[in-house]
Order: C-alpha cells, then structure tokens, then sequence
C-alpha cells in the first residue's frame, strides 16, 4: 500500500509542477562559501570596473554586521550561508555573435518552459500575437537576450546587467543602488555584494518602447543561490512594459533566491513590471523549494511619472517581499496588484508599501490573497504621507480567499500620515470559498478542481485583467494548476 | 427516465425523506407540491447530489444508471439539471463565461467536441433574446447584483444552452412577478420534448398554470402521500394541505 501511495503521490507532484525536470548541463563554479574571495572571484568573472569590485565589497562588509530579519510571518529553517555556491553558470562558450550560436542544450531548456528565444520563433507565430524581448538568465548569467538590434533602433538599451556594466557604466554607476541601497536590509546587502546577474533596461526621453521586454529567470544548477539584479530606467516621457517569469528544478533542499529590483521613473515617465513567479513550492510535507526574498522597490522621481506592479505568486516555499513606491515626484502614481496563491506547505508574507512624499500623490493598492493546504498567506502593507504630501491619496483593498480549514490568511496593513489633507481609504475581507458556489458550478457540470479553478479566477479577476494579455491566460491556468488538490 | 425507489436521506442526522417513491416517464412533467419543510427541496438536491444530503437508503435509477454512485457533475454530465430556488452569485465570473464553461466541461465528461465559440455565441444570443436577457447582462458576473426574477431567466437560459434530459425546477416561481413568470413559464415550455422529463417543484398551484403537469404529487414530511392528475393543484389551491397533513400524522 505505502508503494502504491508513494507512486500516486509522485505522479500528482509531477503534474502539479510542471517545470521540475533538472537540465544535465556543464556547469561552472566558484568554490563553496562567501568571503571577500568569492565577491572578487564573481566580480572579475564579469571583468568589472573598479568601483563596482569596491561597491561589492563595501556591501559585503556591511552585510556582515546585519542579522536576518525575523519579523514577517514565516517559519524556515535558516539558510546556511557558508554551505552555498555563490556563482554558477554554464560552461563558458566562445562569444556568441549571434543566437544561432547559444548552447543548443540551453535553447531546449527554454523551449520547453515554452520560452521562445529564437527570433523567428515569434516572429512565426501569429501575425496579430505581439512581439517580445527576452532576456534569458540561467543560474548566474545571462544566456542570452532577443530582439537587442531592433529595440536599439529606437534608442532602448535591453541586456544583461552585466552587458551594461561593460557597455554603459556611466548609467550603471548613477542609477544602481539609488533606490535600494545597500544598507536598506539583510537580503538586499547580500545581493549587492554577490549578485550574478540580472537584466537592465534604459528607455531614453519621450520613447515608447515598442515591445514587452521580459526576462525569464531559471535556477538549475544544486545547492546554488540565485542573486538577480535588475534596473529599468524610463527617462522624461518614456513608457515601458516589464514582464519576468522564474522556475526552478524541484529538489528536496531548500535554495535561495534573494533579488534586488529597481525601478527609476522620471518626469511623466511610466513602467508598467509584471511578475509570474513560479518557483518550485516544494512538496506537500513542505520539503524542498525556494526561498524567495526579495527586496523590489520603484522611485517615481519625476513629476507625474507612474509605476505600477503587477504580480502573481504562485510559487516558492517562503516568500518576502514587498514591491514598493517612492512618490517622490508630484502628482506622481503607485499602483500594485498582486494575487498570492499558497497551497500545501508554502507561506507567503508579500505586499507593498507606498511611500507619499510628493504633493497630490495617488496610488493604489489591490491584494488578493488565495490560502488552501496548510499555508499560510500574509499581506503585509504600508502606505505613508510624507508632511510635504499634502493631497496624496490612496486606496487599499485586501481581499483574502481561504479553501479548506487548514490554511490562514492574515492582513497586516501600516497606514502613517503627517499631513492633515492626505485621504487614505482601506478595505479588506476575507471569505471562505463557499460550498455552495462550488455545488452550483458542480450542478452545471465542473468538476471540482474545474469549479474551484472557475470561483477564484473570479475572485482574482480584477488583478489578472492587469496583466499583459497573453501573460494573464498563462496566469489563469498557472492559478488552476496550482490549487489542483487543494478541495475535499 | 427517472424512477426512484424507497429513498431515505437524512441531513445532518435529521431525516428528511423517509422513503420516497416517484416514477418520472420521458416526455413528461410531473409536480411535486407540498407543504413547507415537507422535503420538497431536498428531494431536488439530493437527486443532484449536494454534499452533506446523506442517502441513508434507496435507489435511484436514472436513464438505466445509477445516479446515486456519480459524482455531482457526471450527473450534470448525464443530463440532470437542477434549476435553484436560489441561484447563487458568482462573483468575477461573466455569465457568459460561466455558462460556456460548464457546457465545454459537459461535453468533454461524454467525450464529444468543445463547441465553437461564434456557435456558442449564436445560440446564446438567441436563447437570450427569447428569454428578454439583454446580452450586456452576459458580460456581467453571473448573478451579482441581479434581481430575483433576473436570476430566474438566468437560470432558464443555462437549461436551455446545457440542454439536459431531466430538469428539475425548485420554486422556480418564488420571486417572480407575472410578466417575468410568463418569460420563465415559455423559456420551460419550449423545453417540452417527448425524450425529456421534468420535475417541478413548487408550493403554489399558480405555477402550474403556466407549466401545466401531467401528474401531480403531494409530498408530505418525507413520503409522497398521494398522486393524481392536473385537477389536483386546483383542490389543493382551494382547500390547502391539512387534509393531507393531518392523514400523514
């Protein structure tokens, strides 16, 4: 019997994950561990100016003199910093000249997660299917990126943060850290001082870019961390539209992924960055999966600029993360949609904080939160006026869903203002998916999983329609796989 | 189509139907009448299949199957359809994709084809139109909002697209003014067909002169206690149920 249950169970975890399977691929490594050797090893592996070596180790200093910390709502067993490769990434290949010339083993792996990093790949596809650039990011590095010719035509620079330290430092060097900086927490230290790679973007004034650009983040490699550094700048009147998705392998340890996203906006300039994270959430013991903290942050600097979040969680085991707003520039816009699914083991503790310090400020803030399993699901959340913000708004609504009895949602909002004319309005339910809806939609002819599926695209409907059209049918049936199981 | 023997069902240790017997031919309507907190409603859920409605004895045959061993949506699958006292709301979910789901989702448990969606769309724009649902409605969550007769014609527009063998009609009246019972009352007739049966029911005879049975059943706490034609529902009306009430007890 135990056989047959264990079979059972292997099947369903193959067919709830979907992107588990590990690519057998030559890998190099720096050795084991971090000191001040590795952060030089990593630096010079990227034939790094100076000042970024200097920039590295000063946050590698600081890093050791924070503790983690331990005030969101989650349980792991600590990770062990010293018992991780900082640096791992395929065999090194002659320089690539063009895509043909990307290790055919590394396009499979793409293809397979139904990534196209071929050219004419979208280009084949439908006539009306719009185009986008990826940017593709195995391990550490950056494998390759699509679409860089056409995009520099109209003056947008799309690459590799690594690319760019090489290509263009003078950007680097102004924008990197001036929204998170080094000091800002644990995670995000330890990211500047080994980060590997990740993507950068530059959108000159007055450009639109005219694709999506999206990078696509692939953990494979054993006992790795993944630090992934990301920069977008939109420049006066500039328009651009971010998507990333990950997944990893699924292992029975636990890694770690801790990113630094940061988002410049300037005058009436916006940015629009999606997120689909589908890390492996490990199995339903809670075994394995990632850790997945993140520190994401955007500064609207410039009057009447925007940035707006939008993202769906689905994965990892542990979640941290906060995708946030500086309202710096007047009349400047926040917005951040999220949907955090967690099912089985996994916890999430995920919000926002949006920051008012310019004068009639807005920003909004829609959270849906989807418990089932035993996890455990916090919306954590903070919306502050500065005492220059006079007129900032914002509005909040949290929505929770819990299926089953096992599983808890908590809402955790911090409203601060020092100004007398700042309008906040907060709203928040939370409700168990309903028997009855589910017999209803049942009677009609669902399945339950199908019935189930149907409710909480539903209830989550609101922040999907945010999402970048084909992006947001991926997310619909991400949403469904991940809750197969979570009823009866 | 439908044949029901000695059925017992008891909700939440309370016995509800104590051993019920019905027989429902293809091509027939049948009505069930019956004082409040006789069972009528659980009769309709049980045959449905509701979680928590335990059928503590009994057979229930169905087209040759039995319905008992199906889960709640083979028996939609099937053709059973179940049409609620109170439908429930959806919320983010538009009417129209609700109603194509569950189609699609039928199909594929009898292993036919998806349908199309311009078919889809033609068909549900004329069950629309015959029904006086304004095809704006269809974009909107299912039943959020509506009014009680709005979710009544939402409810005759899902049987007409699922097209089912059997239906069931629970109070399918409650809530509805007489223009709308008329709309509803057609929407059902137009369903007659000689291979499909249907059960309605209800606590008022003005239904039934709209939906005109050809048996009517008077259910009294958990048994059916007599059987008779359409001439039934007008004594009924003018004598009401004691008679049968206080013959039971």
């Amino acid at each position: 019997m135990a056989a047959v249950k264990e079979t059972i169970e292997t099947v369903q975890k193959l067919e709830t994950y979907a992107h588990g399977f590990v690519t057998d691929i030559e890998t190099e490594y720096a050795p084991k561990g971090l000191n001040a050797d590795i952060v030089r090893f990593i630096s010079a592996k990227k034939n790094e100016p100076q000042w970024m070596l200097d920039y590295r180790l000063a946050a590698f200093e600081r890093w050791q003199s924070m503790d983690e910390p331990d005030w969101a709502k989650v349980h792991y067993q600590k990770v062990d910093y010293q018992d991780l490769y900082y640096y791992a990434a395929p065999k090194p290949k002659p320089k690539l000249n063009s895509l043909d010339e990307v290790d055919p083993e590394l396009l499979a792996v793409y293809a397979k997660l139904g990534i196209p990093l071929k050219e004419q790949e979208v280009l084949a596809g439908v006539a009306s299917a719009p185009k986008y650039a990826v940017d593709a990011v195995f391990d550490s590095v950056s494998v390759v990126t699509t679409f860089k010719e056409e995009l520099k035509k109209s003056g947008v620079i799309f690459c590799s943060i690594s690319e760019a330290l090489r290509e263009h430092p003078q950007l680097v060097k102004e924008y990197l850290g001036s929204v998170v900086p080094v000091s800002d927490n644990y995670f995000a230290a330890l990211n500047a001082a080994v980060f590997s790679d990740g993507s950068f973007v530059y959108v000159p004034p007055g450009v639109r870019c005219p694709m999506e650009l999206s990078t696509y983040f692939r953990i494979n490699a054993e006992n790795t961390g993944q630090f992934e550094r990301t920069l977008i700048i939109a420049d006066k009147g500039a328009y651009v539209s971010y998507l990333e998705g990950c997944t990893a392998p699924m292992r029975d340890e636990n890694q770690l992924h801790a990113a630094v996203v940061e988002l410049v906006a300037m005058e009436d300039a916006s940015i629009k960055y999606s997120t689909v994270q589908n890390w492996y959430p490990g199995d339903a013991e809670g075994k394995g999966g990632i850790y997945n903290f993140v520190t994401k942050r955007a500064d609207c600097r410039g009057a009447r600029s925007k940035v707006s979040w939008t993202q769906v969680e689905t994965g990892s085991a542990v979640t941290w993360k906060y995708p946030s707003c500086i309202l710096r520039g007047d009349d400047s816009v926040g917005e951040f949609y999220s949907i955090a699914v967690t099912n089985g083991m996994q916890q999430a503790d995920t919000g926002t904080k949006m920051i008012h310090l310019g004068k009639n400020t807005r920003s909004r803030i829609i959270s849906k939160g989807v418990s089932a399993g035993k996890s455990s699901n916090t919306y954590r959340g903070l919306v502050s006026a500065h005492a220059k913000a006079g007129g900032a708004r914002n509005f909040t609504q949290c929505d929770s869903l819990l299926i089953g009895k096992t599983c808890a949602a908590h809402t955790v909002p911090y409203v601060e203002s020092d100004t007398a004319s700042a309008q906040f309005e907060h709203e928040a339910t939370t409700t168990r998916l309903s028997e009855d809806q589910l017999f209803y939609a049942m009677q009609r002819g669902l399945s339950q999983e199908e019935a189930v599926a149907l409710l909480v695209n539903g209830f989550v409907r609101e922040v999907l329609q945010e999402l970048p059209m084909e992006f947001a049918v991926e997310a619909q049936k991400l949403l469904a796989i991940s809750l197969e199981g979570s009823v009866g | 189509m439908l044949n029901i023997q000695n059925l017992t069902v008891s909700v939440d240790d309370k016995t509800i139907l104590k051993g019920l017997n019905l027989n429902v031919p293809a091509g027939e309507v049948h009505a069930i009448m019956g004082p409040n907190g006789a069972g009528k409603s659980t009769l309709g859920y049980t045959l449905a299949g509701r979680p928590n409605y335990e059928v503590t004895q009994g057979v229930v045959d169905f087209n040759g199957e039995d319905l008992l061993d199906k889960e709640v949506h083979e028996r939609a699958a099937a053709g059973l359809y179940l049409s609620f006292q109170y439908p429930l709301e959806i919320p983010g979910v538009p009417a129209m994709t609700f109603i194509r789901t569950a189609l699609n989702a039928q199909r594929k448990v009898r292993g036919e084809e998806e349908m199309s969606a311009p078919e889809f769309l033609k068909t549900i724009r004329e069950v629309a139109k015959t029904l006086k649902i304004d095809m704006d409605m269809l974009k909107r969550p299912l039943n959020v909002g509506f009014s009680g007769g709005e979710k009544k014609r939402m409810e005759v527009l899902q049987m007409a697209l699922l097209q089912p063998k059997f239906l069931i009609l629970d109070e399918t009246d409650s809530g509805l003014d007489i223009d709308a019972l008329k709309v509803v009352s057609d929407g059902v007739n137009a369903l007659r067909a000689p291979d499909r049966g249907m059960l309605v029911i209800t606590h008022y005879q003005r239904l039934l002169d709209h939906i005109k049975p050809d048996r009517i059943h008077i259910l009294v706490d958990g048994r059916i206690v007599h059987s008779g034609g359409p001439e039934l529902a007008l004594e009924l009306e003018a004598h009401g149920y004691d008679r049968y009430v206080n013959e039971a007890a």
